[in-house]
């Protein structure tokens, strides 16, 4: 790891402005996916801007039929909170399904999805979900926030602030963890809101994907039959040692299957 | 049970109290005055000829004080690392045996193999300078696995070795088992793989060098299983410095499962290092690192036939087996897949007729070389999916097949058709037990009930049987081993009463600590409280052999009764003198030595007070003190077996297979704690689970390690894993003095070809035949697919 120099703001404008000053800054929640890309030395920040210190971002609160939450809540708060719970079940159950207790207790909501790992689990339900993303200068809707294989649509110095999440009338996650990292080999997401129905797929692709044929056999039918048959092209699926595309794209179908059944109990 | 802390008492290990408060002196954690640090560069490339190797920069860097090559290495004359077993191919010849230089001159053998040695001041300074290292590499071809190193016009790994080949050995009688094979009513074939593993022991390896210039005398902190011969190789073979000058210390170690037996390059080059800059040299490898330097295991390739009677029993076994060695023989390679291997392809059965042909390959990658089990579980995976695979073939019960052809308990001493002679069994006994323990008869039900699930369900079996407790000297030799496999031990009793017992074998994991103590409250009745056992150490132990298959309580064990044997006698005559009696009617029980028929004692206590204190004392004829040392040479192998049975569940839409019951019965001899016996046994379960479902050390064609990290090589962990059941059944080792046999490899042996059985089991329905470890979800997904002709 090379030398950076460190900044605790205690102010959310205050980290802008060294987000605006700093061209090789980057910033820093939990560093779940950070500090491994440090140490890989696949980047090197000359500053790293922390963002512990900033009461506003670290909370959950509901929001009419929708839930705020700040971008340094954990993956373990999100899972624990009465309030996600209540309004969007399914998201705090895949919360809970993230990593291990060690990376839950520390990775947060805001880090996690401005690193857009391919793998992560919450790119699938802020996506079927119809989330939006608020940062320090706008609101961006989910199906525009994740563009690529870690990429998204942040500006260089734009910080996340908080994910808006709208309740659903049913809606759940399914996962097919890699049994080695335990991130999403495949992570299905369905979700039946007032916007419709959304299938969203995480770990199999560079980028969270929707699959409007399923979309459409569930909003006629919403069961798991609907979409018995449906299948994802390999073509554009990842391949690893411990799953090749053509799995992934069995795995796609099946966890589609077992979400809708979930989603219905 | 002797006592509440004799043999067969599951007292708690006295070492885990430093373990558990994070008190343990791992290698890393010595810290040496003006310690330096050494990082390594190495090849990344397979197979590579280094041009130029371009160390300006990286010597630039402040804090560096040393860039150290091949030439360097050479210009030092340095020996080679070198092979402690000399096998012979079938025409006499005797092994390919390449050079082994510590840093690579000329040419790169393998991704890992280790080119530049900097040595800084700091280990962020030194790995500053490491990465600023530039060469210049010609990449040649590589033979990346062992399936593309034996096909014809492969790459060639060393021009001495024709077709990749090392040695092409044999065991058996050709004659006598073609002649079965032709009068059998049945042959059943199996072509199958043994899936190459990492070791991954939780320590990474490290190793921490100093040279003392006014004495001359180097000290080596290592990660070793065995510190005499890592500093009888340094001594004869790689550093030559004589042994007196050497001191070898492996202090507490994380687990070495085989790969820290070897001698590998960086012990011999921080040693060289801290006297070429006057400073200590430590080394501590990365996990990365360890992915790519530390000896793998397994890796065989093997056509098998099995030849049976109308009535099915065996009548001949026919086993061909490439073994890959890596791109250099590692300390003890040649014998894993020949001594270690083949000579155990008799098993539990009585074979009339065995034939084995071994060849062993090399490849572009990390040496192979022995690993939990060590050749023995290749050959039980052999033997154990050939015989499942037969029932299923002929259509009659796995469990029927086995009893059939199991050696009886009336067939002991059994002499099998290579080499080894069993002592003593009960094979029928471990069965009943594990049949029993896993409640086989209710299987059915149990089946019946994850179908309702839409999940399907399997059981598998393997009687298995292992050689450990290694290993008689002349009979090793003959084989060629170039070392002896004897154990030492001294025993010194205190004036005081207390007891320091110094050992030539190494705990690492094993419990040896707390089990030889219990030895020596079981033979002289003091608390093991009161008894120390020091090993690892080359300044403070006798010359002993170390830690590996299975051997320390059996070999290391047993010097330590004979040494006891010694103290007791002479106490006998001490005690005689005390009680004004003779010799032959004094008898030493319950720790106390008595006038046979009288209550008139001495405790051993006083007999061991009046040895340093001899005023009342038979001097003229026994010599005062009360310490003795013994060496012990095993008579034979010992053999441990048993029946292992595993039962699984897969969702056949994704193939995962979850393992929802695993019952094995062991004889493993004696049993001196059942609580260590227990964590060796589940120890070995979880790396042999580890093996059949979840771990293989991927290389592609080009020799890169595609999964070199635990991001994604998959390790087994104890959410994976049922609560074992485990049993024993003891038929005592007939020839050493304890007992014992050795249980330390016996899940890794055992278990993996029950977890496959039980998949084949369970896809059977299916129409699946076949399936080679580690059986993932994704390949039995594709089982299931191909059956169906999808």
């Amino acid at each position: 790891m090379k030398d950076f120099e460190f900044h605790r703001p205690s102010t959310l404008a205050e980290a802008v402005a060294l987000m605006k000053h700093k061209p090789d800054a980057k910033l820093l929640s939990g560093g779940q996916s950070l500090l491994p890309v440090l140490k890989l030395e696949l980047a090197e920040p000359s500053d790293l801007i922390s963002l512990a210190g900033i009461k506003e971002l670290t909370d959950i609160r509901a929001d009419g039929d929708k839930v705020a939450i700040g971008a340094l809540v954990t993956h373990a708060q999100v899972h624990e909170s009465a309030v996600v719970r209540k309004l969007v079940p399914a998201l705090a159950g895949l919360a809970g399904w993230i990593g291990d207790a060690q990376v839950r207790n520390r990775g947060t909501i805001g880090g996690s999805i401005a690193h857009a790992d391919p793998a992560a689990d919450y790119p699938a339900a802020l996506v079927a979900l119809g989330a939006t993303i608020a940062t320090d200068r706008r609101k961006i809707a989910a199906d525009d926030f994740f563009k690529g294989l870690f990429e998204t649509a942040l500006e260089r110095d734009e910080i996340v602030t908080a994910v808006h999440v709208p309740a659903a009338k049913r809606a759940a996650y399914e996962k097919f963890a890699h049994r080695a990292s335990k991130f999403a080999v495949v992570g299905v997401m369905v979700a039946e809101t007032s916007a419709g129905v959304r299938v969203a797929v995480t770990g199999a692709a560079p980028s969270v994907f929707r699959v409007p044929a399923m979309e459409a056999a569930l909003a006629k039918s919403f069961a798991p039959e609907a979409i018995a048959g449906i299948t994802v092209p390999a073509d554009d699926l990842m391949s690893d040692t411990e799953a090749s595309a053509a799995y992934r794209a069995h795995l796609v179908g099946v966890m589609a299957k077992r979400a809708v059944q979930s989603a219905l109990r | 049970m002797s006592g509440p802390q004799g043999i067969g008492a599951p007292v708690k290990r006295k070492e885990d109290r430093r373990f558990l408060l994070g008190k343990g002196q791992y290698t890393d954690d010595i810290l040496l005055p003006n310690q330096t640090y050494a990082v390594f560069v190495r090849s990344q490339h397979a197979h590579a000829k280094i041009n130029k190797i371009d160390a300006t920069a990286a010597k630039a860097v402040p804090g560096v004080l040393a860039v150290l090559t091949g030439d360097d290495v050479a210009a030092a004359q340095l020996g080679g690392i070198p092979c402690g077993w000399l096998v012979k191919s079938k025409d006499g010849s005797n092994m390919v045996e390449p050079p082994h230089p510590a840093l690579v001159q000329g040419t790169a053998r393998h991704v890992g193999d280790p080119i530049v040695m900097v040595v800084a001041d700091s280990k962020a300074a030194a790995k500053a300078a490491a990465a600023l290292v530039e060469i210049d590499y010609d990449v040649l071809p590589a033979a990346g696995r062992l399936a593309d190193a034996i096909k014809p016009g492969a790459p060639v790994v060393w021009p001495d070795a024709k077709n990749n080949v090392c040695f092409d050995w044999h065991i058996g009688d050709p004659a006598a088992t073609d002649a079965a094979f032709k009068k059998a009513a049945h042959v059943v074939e199996l072509e199958l793989s043994n899936n190459r593993v990492a070791p991954n022991a939780m320590e990474p390896r490290a190793a921490n060098g100093s040279y003392d210039g006014a004495n001359d005398h180097f000290t080596l902190y290592t990660t070793s299983q065995n510190p005499h011969l890592t500093r009888l190789l340094l001594a004869a073979f790689t550093l030559h410095v004589p042994e007196h000058k050497l001191r070898i210390i492996a202090p507490d170690v994380g687990g070495g499962f085989g790969s820290k037996i070897f001698h590998y390059a960086e012990e011999l080059l921080v040693l060289w290092a801290s006297k070429r800059i006057g400073r200590p040299v430590k080394w501590t490898s990365d996990r990365s690192e360890a992915f790519i330097s530390d000896a793998h295991g397994r890796d065989h390739l093997s056509k098998a036939q099995l030849a049976l009677d109308a009535n099915h029993k065996f009548l001949g076994l026919r086993v061909h087996t490439y073994a890959n060695m890596g791109a250099y023989l590692s300390t003890f390679a040649p014998a894993v897949p020949t001594y270690l291997y083949a000579t155990l392809l008799s098993g539990p059965y009585d074979f009339p007729a065995i034939y084995a042909e071994v060849k062993a390959v090399f490849t572009n990658t990390v040496a192979v070389d022995a690993y939990r089990g060590a050749g023995r579980p290749e050959a039980s995976y052999l033997l154990e999916r050939l015989v499942s695979h037969a029932a299923r073939q002929l259509k009659i019960d796995p469990i029927e097949l086995r009893r059939k052809n199991l050696i009886k308990t009336d067939q002991f001493p059994y002499q099998t058709q290579v080499a080894l002679q069993y002592d003593i069994g009960d094979y029928q006994s471990t069965l009943d037990m594990a049949l029993e323990a896993i409640d086989y008869k209710g299987f059915p039900a149990r089946r019946k009930a994850t179908e309702a699930k839409g999940k399907l369900r399997g059981i598998g079996i393997s009687t298995y049987i292992e050689a450990c407790g290694i290993a008689p000297s002349a009979l090793v030799g003959a084989l060629g081993a170039r070392a002896g496999l004897y154990e030492a031990a001294t025993v010194r009793v205190h004036p005081t009463g207390s007891v320091t017992v110094m050992t030539g074998t190494h705990s690492h994991g094993q419990g040896h600590e707390t089990a030889f103590a219990q030895l020596i409250n079981e033979r002289l009745g003091v608390a093991i409280e009161n008894v120390e056992i020091v090993h690892g150490d080359t300044d403070r132990i006798p010359f002993g052999m170390g830690t590996y298959g299975s051997r320390s309580l059996a070999v290391g064990g047993s010097a330590i009764y004979k040494a006891v044997d010694k103290i007791v006698d002479k106490g006998k005559k001490i005690a005689a003198h005390l009680l004004e009696a003779n010799v032959s009617d004094i008898e030493f029980k319950d720790g106390n030595y008595r006038v046979v028929g009288t209550d008139r004692v001495k405790a051993f206590g006083e007999v061991a007070f009046a040895a340093y204190v001899p005023h009342n004392y038979p001097i003229d004829s026994v010599e005062p003190g009360l310490e003795e040392n013994a060496f012990y040479d095993p008579k034979n192998f010992t053999f441990p077996g048993g029946t292992h049975l595993v039962e699984v569940e897969i969702d056949p839409e994704t193939g995962v297979v979850e393992v929802a019951d695993v019952a094995i019965a062991d004889d493993v001899g004696v049993i001196v704690n059942p609580m260590i016996v227990d964590g060796q046994a589940h120890g070995g379960l979880a790396q042999g689970i580890g093996q059949a479902l979840f771990e293989e050390a991927i290389y592609d064609e080009a020799g890169q390690l595609v999964n070199g990290s635990f991001l994604n090589y998959v390790m087994p962990r104890a959410a994976d894993l049922p609560n074992f059941k485990v049993g024993n059944h003891v038929t005592a080792c007939t020839h050493n003095p304890i007992g014992v046999k050795g249980v330390g490899e016996v899940g890794a042996i055992g278990v993996p070809p029950a977890v496959i059985n039980a998949v084949l089991d369970a896809l059977a329905p299916l129409g699946v035949t076949d399936i080679s470890m580690p059986a993932t979800p994704e390949k039995v997904w594709r089982a299931i697919q191909q059956a169906k002709g999808a």
